[in-house]
């Protein structure tokens, strides 16, 4: 039990700080998701962290949901329950409260300024995220061809992502993984 | 309070009640398999036409400029313009709660099952595409930037794509000194 608590403790901090600098969407985050849980706290292995993505992706929600089985994997359900108020805490406050003021200065010059510096950055870090998690879900030769394909399909066209996915997890089930 | 409209220049013909607004983001987080963006749009301006198409993309990019996660944020500003604080809860927990349920369900089966050897393939397989999904986002939300003049973003851009991704640098450290760089170099193009 002391040890959850120094988990659930590690949880809420690292995660609500992160939050804070996740400038693009729960997804800009992944990459230091993964340097903490993975790198830094040894709490999973790279496969680990692969297969929490894929179960976020097949659940229905917002991608930030991935925190919730981070948190119930280092801590079971407290463990959930702190790392999704501690993702989703600060920054709601946050939009709770500059949601009008923003839009009040939306002619302003400082709020173009502002929003010209910080596009290209997160920008940058949501192909990071792409880079880091390509990099861990490459555990096997057809896992990277199973990228490559949904990289290559998806840039094209319009694909409900429900059949990708249902088609990657027969192949992988087929054995070729 | 009320003198702030942002996204709603006037109430919404029907404003919804709380139950409605619980209701309408517990089905948008329902139907959204690999983001929400999609179904949140068709409900609210489609479908129950609760905010206009202008209102919905200010609203949206916005939430996309805030840190954290956009949809989540997006559920609070809407909230609070509908009915203040309980509305900002009350969108929060629709949007949230059936997927926290859901996933922990299935946190519980993976500490229990997620060794077996077929599951283990069916997951690689999908995060394998997951990955191809986010790469392909990626770079078509790149693609104003690319085809922009090469300048100071690019070279940002570039800096927090390789100091995150391929040197994992902590967020914390890449970020502390990219964006006020990043603003600082913004205001000196357009003095």
């Amino acid at each position: 039990m002391k040890d959850d608590t120094g988990a659930l403790l590690t949880l809420a901090f690292n995660f609500a700080l992160m939050s804070l600098f996740a400038i693009g969407g729960a997804n800009a985050a992944l990459p230091e998701m993964h340097r903490l849980t993975v790198d830094v706290m040894h709490w999973m292995t790279d496969q680990q962290f692969a297969n929490m993505f894929a179960i976020a992706q097949i659940t229905p929600g917002p991608n930030v949901i991935i925190v919730t089985l981070i948190g119930y994997h280092v801590a079971g359900l407290a463990g959930a329950l702190v790392t999704t108020l501690a993702m989703c805490g600060p920054t709601c406050i946050f939009a709770f409260f500059i949601g009008g003021l923003w839009e009040r200065f939306k002619h302003a010059r400082w709020r173009l300024i502002i929003q010209t510096g910080v596009v290209p950055v997160s920008l940058g870090l949501i192909a990071a995220s792409a880079l880091v998690i390509a990099r861990v879900a490459a555990q096997h030769w057809m896992a990277i061809a199973i990228t490559v394909v949904t990289f290559a399909v998806t840039y094209r066209l319009r694909v409900n992502p429900l059949w990708i996915f249902t088609a990657a997890a027969l192949l992988g089930l087929a054995g070729a993984i | 309070m009320s003198e702030t409209t942002p996204f709603l220049a006037e109430p919404p013909p029907t404003a919804p009640t709380l139950l409605q607004v619980f209701i309408a983001f517990s089905v948008i987080s329902l139907s959204g398999f690999g983001g929400v963006l999609y179904w949140s749009r068709r409900m609210m301006v489609e479908e129950r036409k609760w905010l206009t198409a202008e209102e919905f993309n200010e609203a949206y990019a916005l939430c996309n400029f805030l840190p954290g996660p956009n949809i989540v944020n997006f559920s609070v500003v809407f909230g609070r313009q509908i009915a203040g604080t309980w509305g900002a809860l009350v969108a929060l927990v629709g949007l949230l709660g059936p997927p926290f349920a859901i996933v922990t369900f299935f946190g519980f089966l993976y500490a229990y099952y997620g060794t077996i050897d077929f599951l283990q393939r069916m997951f690689g397989g999908v995060a394998a595409a997951a990955a191809g999904l986010t790469l392909s986002t990626s770079l078509k939300m790149l693609q104003p930037l690319l085809k922009e003049r090469l300048g100071t973003p690019h070279l940002m851009a570039l800096v927090a794509f390789a100091g995150v991704g391929v040197l994992r640098w902590p967020i914390y450290w890449v970020l502390g000194v990219l964006i006020p760089l990043s603003i600082a170099l913004a205001w000196w193009a357009r003095r």
